[in-house]
């Protein structure tokens, strides 16, 4: 393109004038951006014409602080704002609701996360509870498999030990396994001992009478299955108990017998 | 490219740039308007609402297909425009082809108000001849179309362009003399 013609066509003199058509305008722009020469020719034409409109003028614009007020205030001077102004109320009020009906929503999800997190709290908590009971039975039934084992080994001698005249309803059988020096005394069918006092277990030799103390029966009342292991190392002719002062006696309180058995000699 | 800078932070609303192009383009624009409403008070209130209009929508001015000025006062002119026909102006068109913007010379000389650079309107405009004057008033400060202004001044479409070319050449040359 030959830069200097395109000035020369007087094009760019009505570009500064605004009549040319949208595609022209565009092109002289592209041209400006192009070609420094041409940029510089459009300020030097718009330099003129504000030099000549200005010169020209003889109207006084009124100071921008005049002005300044009607920007601010423009809503209510024109026809068009009104509307605006409307719809940016609507907008407003469709918005405050929009972000109320959020704040609603979101406290809502919040307190039905906070329920579920503390019903989940419960839930694992009766979890650990169902657990614990299932371990408990499963070691209950360990035990009580085991018990039944030891009571069923071939070794074990049962002696029936029958009530007394303290408690004539009153028995109790002891297992005893000889070689490993073991009784277990099953005492199921005693009563509870009262406060302070507490059930303890002689080997009896019978003549003479000779009792040697076996050991207490201690926590009576919380044991479930009312069956003691007690170390019998005696050469035991007869099992007694008797219901003796808490911490047991040193020789049995003879008049509170409860229970006594021989051993059978075969 | 000051400019350029001035008009985009126009166009995001900052009040300040708009303060300092007011100061730049006011007294042209109310100038341009008054050489149509031909009333100075109804052009000071027409100018500012211009003004107003220029804020409320710089957003629809695009730099790519105009300059700034250009695209006030071509607002500048509607405004004007819009004016004088909600008024029906009845002997406008008769009257134009004597109301030039230089008419303001002879008016101020008469009054010797000091509003007019009248010095410096002479300097630029004295050796213009009145075929010059005319096609400037009419793409400028009225804004016709090169077929409106050819029709007005009678001469061929192709013509507009080559006179308007020269005559602004002229002017730029008065405002080199010193």
């Amino acid at each position: 393109m030959n830069v200097q013609e395109y000035i020369a066509s007087g094009i760019l003199e009505l570009y500064v004038a605004g009549v040319l058509t949208e595609k022209e305008n565009l092109e002289v722009a592209a041209y400006a951006q192009e070609y420094p020469e041409i940029m510089v020719e459009i300020l030097a034409i718009e330099n003129a014409i504000l030099e000549l409109t200005r010169k020209s003028s003889s109207v006084n614009p009124y100071s921008f602080d005049t002005l300044k007020p009607k920007l601010d205030n423009l809503e209510s001077d024109t026809k068009v704002i009104p509307m605006k102004k409307e719809t940016s109320n609507w907008s407003s009020y469709l918005g405050w609701a929009a972000s109320i009906l959020l704040a609603i929503g979101l406290f809502w999800v919040y307190t039905q996360n906070e329920n579920l997190k503390s019903e989940i709290q419960l839930v694992e908590q009766q979890n650990q509870q169902l657990e614990q009971q299932i371990a408990d039975s499963d070691a209950s039934l360990e035990k009580t498999q085991d018990l039944l084992n030891t009571l069923r080994d071939k070794d074990i001698s049962v002696i029936p030990l029958g009530g007394q005249e303290v408690s004539p309803t009153s028995y109790a059988k002891a297992y005893w396994n000889k070689q490993e020096e073991k009784v277990f005394i099953d005492a199921q069918g005693l009563p509870e001992p009262p406060d302070g006092f507490v059930y303890q277990v002689w080997s009896l030799k019978l003549s003479p009478l000779t009792p040697t103390s076996m050991g207490l029966l201690e926590d009576f009342a919380m044991d479930d299955n009312k069956v003691f292991a007690l170390n019998n190392p005696n050469d035991s002719e007869a099992f007694g108990i008797t219901l003796e002062p808490a911490g047991g006696s040193e020789s049995p309180t003879l008049d509170q017998l409860y229970a006594l058995g021989v051993v059978s000699t075969s | 490219m000051q400019l350029d800078l001035l008009v985009e932070r126009f166009q995001k609303k900052d009040a300040s740039a708009f303060e300092t192009l007011y100061g730049m383009y006011s007294k042209n624009i109310c100038g341009v308007i008054n050489t149509i409403v031909k009333n100075e008070g109804r052009s000071q209130e027409i100018c500012q609402d211009v003004f107003v209009k220029i804020w409320n929508n710089s957003s629809s001015y695009n730099a790519s297909k105009g300059r700034f000025f250009t695209w006030i006062l071509n607002i500048a002119r509607n405004a004007a425009i819009d004016e004088i026909r909600s008024r029906s102006y009845k002997n406008e068109k008769k009257n134009l082809s004597a109301d030039y913007f230089v008419s303001v010379l002879e008016s101020r000389e008469e009054e010797s108000n000091a509003t007019v650079d009248t010095k410096g309107l002479k300097k630029l405009v004295q050796s213009l001849k009145k075929k010059c004057v005319q096609i400037i008033e009419l793409l400028y400060f009225r804004g016709y179309t090169q077929k409106e202004a050819a029709e007005e001044l009678a001469i061929p479409v192709g013509t507009v362009k080559t006179r308007n070319r020269s005559c602004i050449s002229k002017l730029r040359e008065n405002m080199e003399v010193k």
